[in-house]
């Protein structure tokens, strides 16, 4: 049954279907109602919810219910997910699986807390020290944002490793029917978790390994899972690709507006489609190769003065020209913007 | 443990195998130390160091207490940062200072499990000041064991928080002045300032008594959380002869002599604590709270009940007047007649400094962009929206606007503007909150975008309180009345130009 349902909120309606029963964290707008949503319903299932006081303090908490092999998350925004990283790294080290939702705002700093897309870098590159990759998925509607909140604890548990949900203040505080029933979903045995117990007793749970040699073997060992990561979980989204001279990219809000633009700009005759990625790390290069291969060009947008775009770069490695047109400050692109950008990149095509 | 066997120069094979052990060692440490990469026989701290003990005194506490399968040992960052490799317990290695942040976690996540977060001064009461903190203040049942030796020690002899005035380290190196790094920090004093924690004592390793003090104490803590009483907390005085510069004896001197008169040795806190249980939260199931309450739904509408593919509407006004809910309100109508359906607020600190605006689109067909920059629709209950969105909307749409006549110096052409003193209507009606609700009803007559038994459907299923609900279906009757009367019925027919 349609219920109609806030990006945020089915953000935790989401994660009490996946079995999350322990939330720990720190107001922010725009990602504040997470937090709220968590705070009432978790205690109401026997679930855990702690305010903690800080974003350091937050990513530590679930640090330790990961550790006990809890399906644990936490939320933010920017400015706390730039406090999270020290935790991130270590979960990353330590292999511990838990579920991250940033809900961007515009920065760097404090900035507003408008809409932006540019922590890219900092979740999908890294941002904490050391070698490591997150799982990073991608919503753009309040279905998917309760959908790739349970799809993000089920790659975390897989590949014992953070899984974020990075979306924006859009798609957490816009209004959408979420089709969302109950069903069964089951979390792996997890027997490296520390629980206290007699079976349990002899595990432990570390980011230190103070060989190098052990280090190197360690990060081989994270790579590996990683490479495999790359080759089974990447997602993402063809609209009107098939017969496209123009492919324009974005995912969040941005494709979105990118969808009307397109409708629209077929409406003018342009032949345009759009490929939305959905998990952005791993990024679907191969799947965005095999798409910009039959257009003449590529034309990516974002909500960042250009970040998702160096990953379209790489996986096109020069094969075509990459185009790239965005707005900061929380400025969303309205459709006719955007239909105007592609009617120029259109006419520039031979 | 080092002092317990001999031969400790020979070489650092994995086995005791050559060693003579003199006394037997606490079953709660592991054999032999596997996780260590050489000298698996003994423990990496210095010699006299005060660590050694400490962990002597927990593990046979552990282990009198028969607690070594229910024990989960936090291992800070600083010299005990490899606690894991000598506890035979469940072990966590966490970052720097956050391990009362983590034994947070662990406990709730076990919550009959003891759970201990071992750290030193650098660890505790700098980086880690605001966890240690608010873990004492939720009253978290975890045990804190904190070896304060006024000197950070593995990364070579850096000032402590708890670094006495005049002492040298590195970064003090004419000693600790007050006038730049203030006074050592008292942490079992303010500890003591908080209501939540059960026990909270100071000990010292500074001679054979005092060292029975500490093992009562370490046994205390660990009781308290067998039992589940709450918080504890035992602050350890305890010597560092490598980067004091002293041998052991004079190490223990100096705990005696120099820390303790700073840092007095006493039971603080030794309380029960009964937690109040008010306000407890109901149960219910996941079921209940994913799927929201089963309402009932409206028979989707054919396709033509709607004379629209879609439309955009945007509703502006003071914060207050309900313009977020009147959004939210035909989001929902749309969606109970079967259209796809969007809602984006203005948030944030626009909302609380007076504004509020939000957008809506209303479709047949999966909607691209929740933004509406043109929209068909613009209700703008104040003069301030009418003002700054009128140009927005779309040629050929429509404005309501909620005072009974436009400003004299208004003037708009590509759209129709109907002016409803929707606060007036609400203040006869009886509450000047249900303004929005009578915006609702002139929106529906004039545009006949969705179905007014739909609005009281949703209203129905929203407003518990009989009086408002009353009071709702008037103010939604008085809208559409207003329209009716008030506006000639061949000018909102036009609403049929919404149609693209």
């Amino acid at each position: 049954m349609r219920q109609l349902c806030k990006g945020n909120i089915a953000v935790i309606k989401g994660a009490l279907l996946a079995g999350c029963r322990a939330y720990y964290g720190y107001p922010i707008t725009p990602a504040s109602e997470i937090a709220e949503a968590a705070a009432l319903f978790f205690p109401e299932i026997g679930g855990t919810f702690v305010q903690a006081e800080s974003e350091t303090a937050s990513i530590n908490m679930v640090y330790g219910a990961a550790a006990a092999g809890m399906r644990v998350m936490t939320a933010s925004s920017g400015p706390g997910l730039s406090l999270m990283q020290e935790g991130i790294s270590y979960l990353a080290g330590a292999e511990l699986p838990c579920v991250i939702v940033d809900v961007m705002r515009a920065g760097p700093g404090l900035g507003n807390i408008a809409p932006e897309q540019s922590d890219y870098f900092a979740m999908v590159k890294g941002g904490g020290h050391g070698n490591y990759r997150n799982l990073v998925l991608a919503p753009a509607s309040v279905q998917e944002m309760a959908e790739l909140t349970i799809l993000a604890f089920d790659l975390a548990d897989k590949y014992r490793n953070p899984a974020i949900v990075l979306t924006d203040g859009y798609v957490g505080q816009m209004m959408e029917p979420l089709d969302l029933e109950y069903r069964e979903i089951a979390a792996p045995e997890k027997p490296w978790a520390v629980k206290g117990t007699p079976e349990t007793r002899k595990n432990f749970v570390s980011s230190i390994y103070l060989e190098a040699d052990d280090l190197e073997a360690h990060q081989r060992r994270m790579e590996a899972k990683y490479i495999r990561a790359q080759q089974n979980e990447t997602r993402y989204e063809q609209y009107h690709t098939e017969n496209a001279e123009l492919l324009v990219v974005g995912y969040g809000i941005v494709s979105r507006v990118l969808r009307s633009a397109v409708d629209e700009a077929r409406r003018l005759g342009i032949k345009v489609g759009l490929f939305r990625p959905i998990t952005l790390w791993p990024f679907p290069t191969e799947q965005l190769k095999l798409a910009a291969a039959r257009t003449q060009k590529v034309f990516v947008v974002e909500l960042s003065n250009g970040q998702m775009v160096e990953d379209v770069r790489l996986a096109l490695n020069g094969t075509r020209p990459v185009e790239f047109y965005g707005r900061v400050g929380g400025n969303v692109p309205s459709v006719e913007e955007l239909v105007e950008k592609i009617e120029e990149q259109s006419a520039a095509l031979v | 443990m080092a002092r317990e066997l001999v031969g400790i120069n020979a070489h650092p094979e994995a086995s005791t195998d050559g060693y003579e052990v003199v006394h037997s060692k606490s079953e709660v440490f592991y054999p032999v130390y596997e996780r260590k990469t050489d000298l698996k026989h003994q423990t990496h701290y210095c010699a006299g160091c005060g660590h050694g003990v400490v962990h002597k005194l927990i593990a046979e506490a552990i282990e009198e207490l028969g607690l070594q399968d229910r024990t989960i040992l936090v291992s800070p960052v600083g010299c005990s940062v490899f606690a894991y490799y000598y506890f035979d317990v469940g072990n966590v290695q966490v970052a720097h200072g956050r391990a009362p942040a983590a034994a947070t976690g662990l406990h709730r996540a076990c919550p009959d499990k003891v759970v201990i977060a071992y750290q030193g001064d650098g660890d505790l009461a700098a980086i880690g000041t605001a966890e240690i903190i608010h873990a004492a203040n939720r009253g978290e049942k975890i045990a804190v064991f904190f070896v304060n030796n006024a000197i950070y020690g593995m990364t070579g002899g850096q000032m402590a928080p708890t670094t006495l005035v005049d002492q040298k380290s590195t970064t003090s190196p004419w000693g600790r002045r007050p006038v730049n790094e203030g006074f050592p920090l008292h942490m079992a004093e303010m500890l003591s300032s908080l209501q939540a924690p059960v026990y909270i004592e100071r000990v010292a390793l500074s001679d054979n008594k005092n060292i029975m003090k500490a093992r009562r104490a370490v046994r205390k803590a660990l009781e308290l959380q067998r039992d589940g009483a709450g918080f504890s907390f035992v602050e350890i005085l305890s010597p560092c002869p490598t980067i004091w510069g002293k041998d052991p004896v004079e190490a223990k001197r100096w705990v005696a002599e120099k820390m303790i008169p700073n840092f007095p040795l006493e039971v603080f806190r030794d309380h029960k604590i009964e937690l109040p249980t008010n306000n407890a939260p109901p149960h219910k199931t996941v079921a209940e709270l994913i799927e929201g309450k089963r309402e009932e739904a409206a028979a989707p509408a054919p396709a033509s009940a709607h004379h629209y593919r879609e439309l955009g509407i945007k509703i502006a006004g003071f914060g207050g007047q309900g313009v977020l809910l009147l959004g939210q309100l035909l989001a929902e109508m749309g969606m109970r007649e079967g259209l796809e359906v969007s809602w984006l607020p203005s948030y944030g600190p626009e909302m609380r400094s007076g504004s509020a605006h939000c957008q809506v689109w209303l479709s047949k067909e999966k909607i691209g962009s929740p933004l509406v920059s043109h929209p068909q629709v613009l209700v703008a209950m104040n003069e301030m929206s009418l003002r700054k969105f009128a140009s927005e909307v779309a040629p050929g749409g429509i404005i309501l606007y909620g005072r009974d006549q436009l400003p004299e110096d208004f003037t708009i052409s590509q759209a129709q503007v109907v002016c409803i003193p929707a606060s007036e209507i609400a203040d006869r009606l009886g509450s000047a909150k249900v303004g929005n609700v009578v915006m609702v009803g002139a929106l529906l007559e004039a545009t006949e975008c969705l179905h007014t038994t739909t609005a009281m459907k949703v209203l129905e299923a929203k407003v518990k309180n009989a009086n408002l609900l009353e009071l709702d279906r008037q103010a939604l009757e008085a809208g559409r009345i207003y329209i009716d009367h008030h506006v000639a019925v061949g000018a909102v027919a036009q609403a049929d130009g919404f149609t693209q």
